[in-house]
């Protein structure tokens, strides 16, 4: 091996590569990450505190915004139905398991089942909701019909306040469960034969099996199944937007679709409310993103 | 394997299951069906009342043709190609640089560095709305296809980061080491020793953001209007009040909308797949 370069003194660049290096592969992707992301964070929470209709001058109101929240009917109600999205949502993780054990199989054209299983998740959230949205249609759609052969009487899922929420749950965890489905059918994949079999011969087997030997193998896919299902479900904002835009009156809104309709509609441009609103979105989102963080600090610190 | 492999029970047991497989997809992929028959479907057909029988004629070539001679969703297609294309080039760019620097180099910072790219990636969206549009007109760059991409861009940085950095991570460190020892300049390490192994990466990066881009709807609709410069995600709304009722247009249209990102699925399934299930295995 060489060692001619070792001592000799070369440019500023040669000396000080190792520690220059870094910063220079960082410094556009924190650029662009710190003017797009990290300080608009900052700016939204700056703006709650203002009222603007994004054009004048900014008026200063402290915590007024907050204060009207407490107060606004329509706040609560995207608050529930935000609740009712994470619980529900979290379905999506059972349901994938259960089509990824029925999938795991080896018979002829499988790998073509599960692509087409699959594949709901590549498409757009807007035409999911669309899709959806025409299923349910009472004139038009197969959803009553379908219904009716169970001997259910025909409904009008999303022109009831009742019903509609759940309706655009239910078309949000199609791609969802196939998501969820695709990261258990990989855990599936890595769990070691020797265990299976070994647990088979000390009789495990059916829901036992799963419980005590398969579902502790399959922990790193449930973890990422968790916070995908999470966000996804803060997330929600495409197909309300397609399938109701928050109607009927109201009743569908989550917190993502209202601080939308509060800044940027016909409603006026009231950029201050909306960013109140965005806030007490990030901060529900921002404990699952300081569990995530926490959970990625403790591997790091194990490796 | 669990559960037990169908070839190893009764013969009625794996018959059962063949015969389930095609009934549990049909009804899995029921909406989809229900929309790719009325997009085949000639408008009469909706006016008779024949809503899920076959079709009376096969208009599947006419509506699809008028799909893109009537309306503008060639245009809406293409706004989504230069919006989409520049995104991927430009994420897949800057954080095969940063995975690079957070993946080799130990310094003190890293760690904090990598969770604030981490954690940036998972905010919502409506925390940024505001400001983001503020920057963008003030940029002028509001309405733009460029506002978009810059966006998207530096969004995406995040979740590539985190993806490239844990992938350059897994690296032999080895290699690096002899380059160095060598007397490899750190530029050229990176161009000629990381980044020729990084390819796997790249094209499972490229098609989840691919996808993740040409799916956009919020931010085509916060920072863009109009035929000019919107994304097809946001042109269907404009499209559909074009062809309000006409169920088998707006099915047709709807699936010529979702089929870039599920062709490119289809394509590199392996690489798709790959980069969406990183992590569910130790």
């Amino acid at each position: 091996m060489s060692v001619s370069s070792e001592s000799t003194p070369r440019g500023w660049w040669h000396r000080n590569q190792m520690r220059a290096a870094p910063w220079l592969f960082l410094a556009p992707g924190i650029a662009f990450f710190a003017l797009y992301v990290i300080y608009p964070i900052f700016q939204s929470f700056n703006i709650s505190f203002y009222r603007w209709d994004g054009l004048g001058e900014p008026v200063p109101v402290g915590f007024e915004n907050y204060r009207q929240l407490l107060d606004d009917r329509a706040f609560y109600v995207s608050l529930r139905n935000n609740v009712r999205w994470l619980v529900l949502y979290l379905l999506a993780i059972p349901a994938g398991l259960f089509i990824a054990l029925f999938l795991n199989q080896q018979v002829r054209g499988i790998r073509l089942y599960k692509s087409l299983f699959f594949f709901p998740f590549v498409i757009s959230q807007v035409v999911v909701g669309l899709v959806f949205a025409w299923f349910y249609n009472p004139s038009i759609g197969l959803f009553n019909p379908l219904i009716g052969l169970f001997g259910f009487a025909p409904m009008n899922v999303l022109g009831n306040p009742s019903t509609v929420t759940y309706g655009i749950i239910a078309a949000g965890l199609w791609p969802q469960i196939a998501y969820c489905m695709i990261l258990y059918l990989t855990g599936l994949n890595a769990v070691d034969p020797e265990q299976v079999e070994a647990a088979r011969l000390d009789g495990a087997r059916g829901w036992r099996m799963l419980w005590y030997v398969i579902l502790p193998q399959l922990r790193p896919a449930t973890f990422i199944a968790v916070v995908v299902t999470v966000i996804g479900a803060l997330r929600s904002f495409d197909m309300i937007s397609v399938m109701t835009n928050g109607g009927p009156f109201g009743s569908s809104r989550v917190l993502a679709y209202y601080m939308f309709e509060v800044s940027l509609s016909e409603y006026g441009f009231r950029m201050g409310y909306g960013a109140a609103i965005a806030v007490i979105l990030f901060l529900i989102m921002l404990v699952y993103i300081a569990f995530f963080l926490w959970r990625m600090w403790r591997e790091e610190r194990g490796v | 394997m669990f559960p037990t492999p169908v070839e190893r029970r009764s013969a009625a047991v794996q018959n059962t299951y063949k015969a389930l497989l095609p009934l549990a997809l049909i009804l899995w992929l029921l909406p989809l069906l229900m929309v790719a028959l009325f997009s085949i479907k000639p408008d009469s057909d909706f006016t008779q009342g024949n809503l899920w029988g076959l079709p009376s004629a096969f208009a599947g070539f006419d509506n699809y043709t008028r799909v893109f001679t009537d309306s503008a969703m060639p245009r809406y297609l293409l706004n989504s190609v230069f919006i989409t294309v520049p995104t991927v080039i430009g994420a897949v760019a800057l954080s095969c640089m940063t995975g690079f620097a957070l993946g080799v180099y130990r310094f003190r910072s890293n760690i904090w560095i990598f969770f604030m790219f981490v954690a940036g990636n998972f905010v919502p969206f409506q925390i940024l709305m505001v400001p983001v549009r503020d920057l963008t007109l003030n940029m002028g760059l509001y309405d733009t296809r460029l506002g978009l991409v810059l966006f998207h861009i530096a969004f995406q940085t995040g979740f590539c980061t985190l993806f490239m950095r844990n992938f350059i991570r897994a690296l032999p460190r080895e290699l690096i080491e002899a380059a160095r020892v060598e007397g490899v300049s750190e530029i050229r390490i990176f161009w000629y020793v990381v980044l020729p192994l990084m390819r796997p990466a790249i094209a499972a990066l490229s098609v989840l953001i691919f996808t993740f881009i040409w799916n956009d709807y919020f931010w085509a609709v916060v920072l863009t209007q109009g035929v000019e410069t919107q994304p097809v995600t946001a042109g269907i709304t404009a499209f559909n009040s074009q062809f309000r009722a006409a169920y088998h247009m707006m099915s047709a249209g709807s699936i010529i909308a979702a089929l870039p990102p599920v062709m490119m699925f289809f394509l590199m399934q392996k690489h798709f797949i790959a980069g969406l299930t990183l992590g569910a295995v130790k």
